[in-house]
């Protein structure tokens, strides 16, 4: 049976480890073909572990042992010049280009009174700028191919103001937006634009969830803004690549400028 | 291996349209259906409404995918029917997983306008069925243990305001609420509760002469054209196309329905092409 993205070539930021490489394996999984970046290197004042070359490369393994093809470049989504090489370049080696998932970002934990100007700069740099960027310099190449299928990887925190992330609450209500604009001006060239928001995803994001009972403390009452209603305590990167699948895939063709929850009911709590 | 292997799925409004269409759609994935549909004319609408032979089509297209399907003629005001239909097709069946509330009727009329009848019809039908659907369904997904998804069929009209129909309108908003709600008290037992929102779909309940008087009062009967209405129905869309067909909200129905959206309640998924955020 043909995969639910069969032919098509799809485009992810942020594809050394985590969601990006569980949106490569689940779209090749269906068929796809993967250009693949990642910045590969340490950002300043992240909580958690930043991903290597070893994992862009692991992502590699991974897709061609699926027997799908795999551009990987380590690119800054902060580096245009770095980003329509890679784009470029993987859209001249696979053919064309039909998908988009901007999923790179950072996430630093810091009550209002502790962010610096430094992270607020980096956060929205990487995870708004960043998100701009990426779509500004694919949707030529979805347009030449006639339409196209972008999902931009928000939050929760896109959605609802969630504590201890001024910046990363900023950036990811940006993108919320930006995705809504984007449908509109790409609708005419059939290209969808939609907004993924997860809740906790089991990731090395994840790493710095230990900030949580200090940042609470003195402030408890805003534990609750964390609940998912569903009886579960985290999601797996494969339930927000499902969702991307979806969005992906010929069967949601006249689905755009909607956000997407895959939040466990933490935007409705 | 289908995406729906081995579930039950319960569909209103399961005769033609969108309803057979979800039916069609999630058999092809493994699941069995239990489907009803009223099949008989109701007194406020002016489109002609299904059949018991489009029901019984629905069956036989069902079937011939290999797949079991329990059919009963049930209008969703009436509890008790409704109850004893979905009752009768899980002791057939065996289990409960998905519930497809797409039962619905259009008419129209502005609001000071509107009659008692034509209002009570529609909030009857499109949000007291959809409440009754829910309320037959859940005692069986709680008995299954597995959790479950419900999906509530809304409407763009269930997101913004359209001139000519408010009972749709409040109606379609209402599910909404009900969603939301649904989606909060079920949690605890991993029941899942979504909404669609369709724009136009390319079924009887847009494609008549009512509806295409609706939407090109100006243009005489006979230049009321298919091609002519969907340059009309265009321009709510920001995709460039007219409507979308059945199979487009059941792929939604079916993502929503199956394992790939676990995580994933309280949403409401427009196949609008755009229409609401307009």
């Amino acid at each position: 049976m043909a995969g639910r993205v069969e032919g098509k070539v799809a485009f992810i930021t942020g594809a050394a480890r985590g969601q990006g490489r569980s949106h490569a394996l689940r779209l090749a999984e269906e068929g796809a073909d993967i250009i693949a970046v990642d910045l590969c290197g340490p950002v300043p004042g992240l909580q958690y572990s930043h991903a290597t070359e070893d994992d862009l490369q692991e992502t590699v393994r991974q897709v061609e042992a699926l027997d799908r093809r795999i551009v990987a470049r380590t690119a800054d989504v902060r580096d245009r010049d770095a980003m329509k090489a890679a784009i470029d370049e993987g859209v001249a080696e696979l053919g064309h280009l039909d998908i988009v998932v901007g999923n790179a970002g950072i996430c630093i934990l810091a009550p209002w009174d502790e962010v610096t100007p430094e992270v607020w700069d980096e956060t929205i740099s990487i995870n708004l700028t960043g998100i701009w960027n990426t779509v500004q310099l694919t949707a030529p190449h979805l347009i030449a191919a006639g339409g196209g299928s972008i999902i931009l990887t928000s939050s929760a925190a896109g959605l609802k103001g969630l504590p201890f992330l001024t910046p990363y609450v900023a950036s990811k209500f940006g993108v919320t937006g930006l995705a809504k604009a984007f449908a509109h001006e790409l609708a005419k060239h059939r290209i969808r634009v939609n907004s993924l928001h997860p809740t906790g995803v089991d990731t090395a994001m994840g790493e710095m969830g230990g900030e949580y009972p200090r940042l609470l403390a003195g402030n408890e009452r805003l534990a609750g803004m964390l609940t998912d209603s569903l009886p579960i305590d985290v999601t797996e990167p494969r339930d927000q690549s499902n969702a991307v699948l979806f969005l992906a895939s010929e069967e949601a063709r006249y689905v755009t400028a909607m956000a997407m929850t895959v939040d466990a009911g933490n935007t409705q709590y | 291996m289908g995406r729906l292997d081995g579930k039950v799925a319960f569909i209103t409004g399961a005769a033609r349209g969108q309803g057979r269409s979800h039916a069609l759609r999630m058999a092809q994935e493994g699941a069995d259906i239990v489907a009803v549909d009223v099949v008989r004319q109701l007194p406020t609408v002016e489109y002609t409404m299904s059949s018991p032979d489009d029901l019984a089509e629905t069956v036989r297209q069902v079937e011939a995918l290999d797949r079991r399907i329990v059919a009963r003629e049930a209008d969703v005001r009436d509890y008790g029917a409704l109850k004893s239909a979905l009752d009768e097709g899980v002791a057939e069946l065996g289990r409960l997983d998905i519930v497809s509330a797409n039962a619905g009727i259009f008419s129209q009329g502005r609001a000071e306008e509107l009659s008692d009848e034509s209002w009570e019809e529609m909030i009857g039908v499109n949000l007291t069925g959809v409440w009754h659907t829910a309320k037959a369904a859940i005692p069986h997904l709680k008995a299954g243990g597995n959790g479950g998804s419900i999906i509530l069929t809304s409407s763009t009209a269930g997101i913004k305001g359209f001139e000519n129909f408010a009972h749709y309108v409040s109606a379609k908003h209402g599910v909404v609420g009900l969603m939301r709600t649904l989606a909060l008290e079920l949690a605890p037992d991993m029941i899942r509760v979504n909404t669609v929102h369709p724009t136009s779909v390319d079924t009887d309940m847009i494609q008549n002469d009512m509806l295409y008087a609706l939407f090109a009062p100006d243009l005489e009967p006979d230049q009321r054209t298919r091609e002519a209405l969907g340059e009309r129905f265009q321009t709510m869309n920001a995709l460039p196309i007219p409507w979308v067909e059945p199979v487009d909200i059941s792929n939604a129905v079916l993502w929503l329905a199956s394992d790939e959206s676990r995580y994933v309640t309280g949403v409401m998924l427009p196949v609008d092409a755009g229409s609401t955020t307009k």
